[in-house]
């Protein structure tokens, strides 16, 4: 793993490389924040720098997308986020990419294109949580039906499920069969 | 025929047939300028070659395929939402029947990660415990993966032979824990109990004898005619394809990439073996069914070193925060009481924190993410399922080879759909 | 739900069938008592019960192993718990050879219409066993994703476990054996109130001034089936 130091070095880097691209440094030129927990490199970064924050890590040797995947920070705002775990196979170094975004513009560009990993797994996250990745090919429900309306992995979606006959409720239940 | 109408619940008047037609066809190039017609052929999710509930929507030219596409969720249960609302220890047998095979993989990514959050030390004989146990999870699991593989391609007695010897895997399971399966063996902090007496020497008596059995297997398999034609240079994809879809595990290893976690990041003791990953040259169907014996030749060493350097102490970590305290302290010791009433009810609670813990399954790598809010309950538990990822590289794997080689090549992709669809 | 009793004897009590069984022997039953035991014990030649006796003797499974009690159910084809004993290693990929439906695993909202509709594809007569935990009842998981098979087909025996025993299942598919030989009207349209849901082609064509549509099959099959 990066260690802090490097950590924060990569994120500088990333901020520099962003304002000569010319996007501004209006968003803190993409990186919002680092994190270094328990010996592993986290940043967070803006939605719209996600392609261009992962080329770049991509030039710095992670070349491999392990995981992309979506949590519920509810009741932080904002409040979906996705994790890009990035892996350098020949050093054997992890850095995670965090992407955060509000459930009332849920948005974060696809990087489908360049890591055909994130296909499966981007459609993953939408089923489930609701996070549109403008440019994918084919974002679609994976794993619930086709018609299924709600997004089951948010926090505020109940758990469901069928409620357990005991001895003392089974006469107030109605049985399936009825 | 006018059949007289029964009461029929109202179906939901959804366009199943539009939707399900999602099969892009413009993406693929006619020679012979539409000679030839497509169909699309749907692989159903109840289907004897699909290991288990997988729809592929193929579509065929004749009788060579020219686009697949897999179809999940079919068996998508909902153990990431079911985790949430559990405490840390009643997740881990929810989420052991996530990747049915390798139950014992899918508990340690878990705990991994938890005791990485918790930054909790397992004990040393914890660790080689759970060596032991994860790599006889390793060769059951690709025992059903030579059984019905062997069956997909029609060696049926494979099927046998496969059950036979995984069933004595399962006996030392149950000698250990209580249960072949879904054994909930490993626990946060270490293994739920030590191994019984006996259990060491049934277990060498395991390893004695199945070096041979793999003999057997590879002198009925190896060199025949039939699997050879079947298997020999179907299925080939190059490793950079492989590299950015994702794929890690046998597939990435038949390919010559020695890709393997347990040596290039060592966790629990993986470093204190001695042992090869194999690899393969061509990355077809036949390389990644030889990654997969001689893999199993290698779990059986490291299982014998793992017994023979086995350490004395604690089989699980003594800090009865985060374990339940041996049962003969709670009559003498109050805290003890206590500590356990406390991680019964409620469960131990672990700060606030991400970690993401991957280990190399039987499939690739399969890693836990869990997010912590500092409650009793994880607040995200996701699995990041090695078969999930690979199936993407299946339609790459199948291109424009015959129906027969898309039936070979999803046996030697091993997918399991508890994995895929969790 | 009404449980119906196994076997038409005394209440399929096996120790007073023993001790009929040794009282004939020593001559000492006759009259009704004596028609009564030979009836139970003899395999007698009403054509149901030979017939009982037949399929149940050679139940060919459907393969439709779902999850994790898939693996168990394939090792009941192993050779340590050999299902081959009792007829019914030919496990039928086409669901129109099976009688038997073992539901092996979790059952997803996503795959309970394909269940049915695979299930409503096998030819009379046909059974199933829920086994596992998950397909009986929810299971490990009770949540939004999976649902209940007693919610959406009859289910004739439930095997627990999580997963089951090789051996708890070959229990399971002993118990149903027993009840199909047993019990003769082994509909599942009896044991559910099913009655009247049976397809019945109309030789005449339907009147379309007539006002019958919904639900009546008439044509006096109601009730029995099989």
């Amino acid at each position: 793993m990066p260690d802090a130091t490097g950590l924060e070095l990569i994120a500088q880097e990333l901020r520099r490389a962003h304002e000569a691209a010319g996007r501004g440094s209006g968003d803190a030129g993409g990186v919002l924040d680092t994190a270094y927990f328990r010996d592993k490199a986290a940043l967070l970064v803006t939605p719209a720098s996600v392609q261009a924050t992962l080329e770049h890590l991509r030039g710095m040797g992670y070349r491999f997308m392990a995981s992309v995947h979506g949590v519920d920070y509810f009741p932080e705002e904002p409040r979906l986020g996705v994790h890009y775990e990035l892996l350098d196979m020949s050093t054997v170094d992890r850095i995670t990419v965090k992407v955060r975004v509000p459930v009332a513009d849920p948005h974060v560009p696809s990087v489908t294109n360049e890591w055909p990993t994130a296909d499966h797994q981007e459609r993953e996250i939408y089923d489930m949580f609701g996070v549109i990745f403008d440019g994918h090919p084919d974002l679609r429900r994976i794993l619930m039906p086709e018609d299924y309306e709600g997004h089951p992995q948010r926090r505020d979606f109940p758990v469901g499920g069928e409620p357990v006959f005991f001895t003392h409720n089974e006469p107030r239940l109605p049985r399936y069969t009825q | 025929m006018s059949t007289p109408e029964v009461r029929r619940p109202s179906a939901p008047q959804v366009p199943y047939r539009e939707m399900e037609e999602s099969v892009e066809l413009s993406h693929i190039a006619h020679e012979g300028d539409g000679e030839q017609e497509l169909l699309t052929l749907n692989l159903g999710p109840h289907h004897p070659a699909t290991h288990g509930v997988l729809r592929l929507l193929t579509t065929l030219e004749g009788e060579v395929v020219r686009d697949v596409k897999p179809i999940i969720g079919y068996l998508h249960t909902g153990i990431e939402k079911t985790a949430e609302d559990k405490a840390y220890w009643k997740v881990i047998p929810v989420i052991e029947r996530m990747d049915y095979l390798s139950y014992y993989f899918n508990a340690m990514a878990f705990c991994g990660a938890v005791e990485t959050l918790l930054d909790l030390e397992v004990p040393p004989r914890a660790q080689y415990l759970r060596v032991i146990h994860l790599e006889l999870n390793r060769i059951a699991s690709h025992l059903i993966w030579l059984a019905t593989g062997a069956l997909d391609l029609g060696a049926i007695s494979i099927f046998w032979y496969g059950w036979r010897d995984r069933d004595r895997i399962l006996d030392l399971f149950e000698m250990s824990s209580g249960q072949r399966m879904h054994t909930r063996y490993i626990q946060v902090g270490g293994v739920m109990e030590d191994i019984p007496l006996g259990f060491e020497q049934r277990v060498r008596d395991f390893c004695s004898e199945f070096p041979s059995r793999l003999d057997q297997f590879e002198a009925l398999i190896d060199k025949n005619q039939i699997v050879l034609q079947r298997l020999r240079g179907v299925g080939a994809v190059d490793e950079q394809t492989l590299l950015d879809l994702g794929v890690t595990g046998p597939l990435l290893r038949a390919t010559g990439n020695p890709w393997d976690l347990r040596k290039a990041a060592p966790y629990s003791s993986y470093d204190h073996f001695d042992f090869k990953i194999p690899v393969g040259t061509v990355g077809d169907n036949y390389d990644r069914y030889r990654v997969r014996m001689a893999e199993m030749r290698e779990s059986l060493k490291i299982v014998e070193q793992a017994l023979d350097g086995l350490p004395e102490g604690p089989y699980i970590t003594p800090d009865r925060k985060y374990a339940l305290p041996p049962r003969h302290e709670l009559a003498t010791s109050m805290e003890a009481l206590i500590h356990h009433f406390k991680l019964v009810t409620e469960g131990f609670r672990v700060p606030p924190g991400e970690a993401y813990y991957p280990i190399e399954s039987a499939r690739g790598e399969l890693a836990c993410f869990i997010r912590a809010d500092g409650s009793s309950k994880p607040a995200r538990v996701h699995m990041r399922d090695p078969s999930f990822v690979n199936l993407q590289a299946f339609s790459a794997m199948v291109q424009d080879s015959y129906l027969a080689d898309l039936i070979a090549t999803l046996a030697m992709l091993d997918p399991i759909l508890g994995g895929i669809d969790r | 739900m009404k449980r119906q009793k196994l076997g038409n004897g005394p209440d399929g009590d096996f120790r007073a069938r023993g001790l009929a069984a040794r009282a004939m022997l020593r001559g000492e039953l006759d009259g009704p008592e004596l028609e009564k035991h030979v009836e139970e014990s003899l395999l007698i030649t009403t054509l149901d019960r030979a017939a009982n006796w037949a399929r149940s003797n050679a139940m060919f499974p459907a393969t439709f192993g779902l999850a994790c009690c898939a693996i168990e159910m394939m090792a009941i084809v192993g050779a340590r718990v050999d299902v081959a004993r009792f007829g019914s290693e030919a496990f039928r990929a086409s669901p129109r050879q099976a009688d038997l439906m073992i539901i092996s695993g979790r059952v997803s909202i996503k795959m309970a219409p394909i269940v049915r509709r695979i299930y409503d594809q096998m030819l009379e007569p046909k059974w199933t066993i829920a086994m596992g935990a998950c397909s009986s009842s929810m299971g490990v998981f009770n949540n939004y994703a999976i649902v209940p098979a007693d919610k959406f087909m009859p289910v004739d025996v439930h095997v627990p476990g999580c997963p089951p025993r090789p051996e708890a299942l070959m229990h399971g598919i002993l118990k149903l054996r027993k009840k199909i030989q047993d019990d003769p009207d082994m509909g599942w349209r009896t044991r559910y109130g099913g009655g009247g849901t049976e397809e019945v082609v109309e030789p005449a064509a339907a009147d379309p001034t007539a006002g019958h549509s919904i639900g009546v099959s008439g044509g006096g099959r109601m009730g029995t089936s099989a």
